[in-house]
């Protein structure tokens, strides 16, 4: 069991586990959307003093903070325990595309040219990291929803303000990914 | 000890971030790129069963785990805020190559970094608060 679980997921395999993690909020009376705990973690830090939208009580969102500590000890684990041997199966034609941009492919999650501290403090590395991450936090928020709030919880209740919002998200990806990318990296 | 299920739920939802690959910066590359159909097949199967799921629970009115009808939020209609905002979040999404959860996955699987991406992501919540309404919605 471990040894199958070990191996990278199918696409098929990996969308319906998500969409088991959704059922599953749903029928513990909750609502599947990650980028709410964002907005908790300012109110816990005491953004609610000076500023009406984090004035909130912070303990209705408690399950999703213990979600997001979950999140990361998930994480921890499938490094653990779960780890492949093989290489990420990334396109070819990708791999190519970010060598031309100086980012190697390094068969990991996450390419170490990017994410190591040496790169982080430098000022391609704060575009990169913190602008990239305050763009996330700004745009969620502002969007009412992330990844799992609109495009997975959004469009399976067929709500037409996800589907704008995913059309958003899709747009801005491709924005940066083809336009802005080149003059970044 | 009623939290401990959401824990539970969250450590499922990290290992399936990391083992889908979900949570990978050269995933999101791809994707961007349409290089494979790999990102485009998850979120595709979970939309398609979830709206099969939602569409169960809403048609046989299944009740949650504590007895209540299970209710699904409606989301404000308006346009603006989804476009422009999405627009935000897709930028950044596909530069830091994450999106709030995996941030925070990647946090725990070793990329210590990612705390750079998280705290930018607080920040940018953090200025949308308090810029609101200025902004169209």
């Amino acid at each position: 069991m471990i040894e199958l679980l070990k191996q990278p997921w199918p696409w098929y395999a990996s969308g319906t586990a998500i969409t088991f993690i959704m059922v599953l909020l749903l029928y513990f009376g909750k609502s599947f959307g990650f980028s709410s705990n964002l907005r908790t973690l300012c109110t816990l830090a005491g953004a609610g003093k000076t500023h009406h939208f984090f004035d909130f009580n912070w303990r209705t969102q408690r399950w999703n903070l213990l979600f997001m500590a979950g999140a990361v000890f998930g994480g921890y684990l499938s490094a653990a325990w779960l780890k492949s041997d093989q290489l990420l199966q990334l396109a070819p034609s990708t791999i190519a595309d970010l060598q031309t941009l100086g980012v190697p492919f390094d068969g990991g999650l996450n390419p170490s040219s990017i994410f190591n501290w040496h790169f982080a403090f430098s000022p391609k590395g704060l575009v990169t990291l913190l602008g990239g991450g305050l763009m996330i936090g700004f745009g969620s928020r502002y969007a009412g929803g992330c990844t799992s709030g609109h495009a997975i919880s959004g469009l399976s209740n067929l709500q037409l303000p996800s589907l704008w919002a995913v059309i958003g998200f899709f747009a801005g990806g491709l924005m940066m990914t083809h336009v802005f990318f080149p003059l970044i990296f | 000890m009623k939290g401990v299920k959401f824990v539970i739920a969250g450590i499922l939802f990290g290992v399936i971030m990391v083992k889908s690959e979900a949570a990978s910066w050269y995933r999101i590359q791809e994707m961007f790129r349409f290089q494979s159909f790999h990102m485009y097949g998850i979120i595709g199967t979970a939309v398609g069963l979830g709206a099969i799921a939602i569409f169960l629970i809403k048609k046989l009115e299944i009740n949650d785990f504590y007895g209540h009808p299970i209710v699904f939020p409606h989301k404000e209609k308006s346009w603006p805020k989804y476009i422009l905002g999405g627009l935000i979040f897709g930028l950044g999404w596909a530069l830091a190559g994450a999106c709030p959860g995996p941030m925070f996955v990647n946090l725990g699987y070793g990329y210590p970094t990612m705390i750079i991406v998280i705290l930018g992501a607080l920040l940018g919540t953090y200025l949308y608060g308090i810029t609101k309404n200025k902004l169209p919605h």
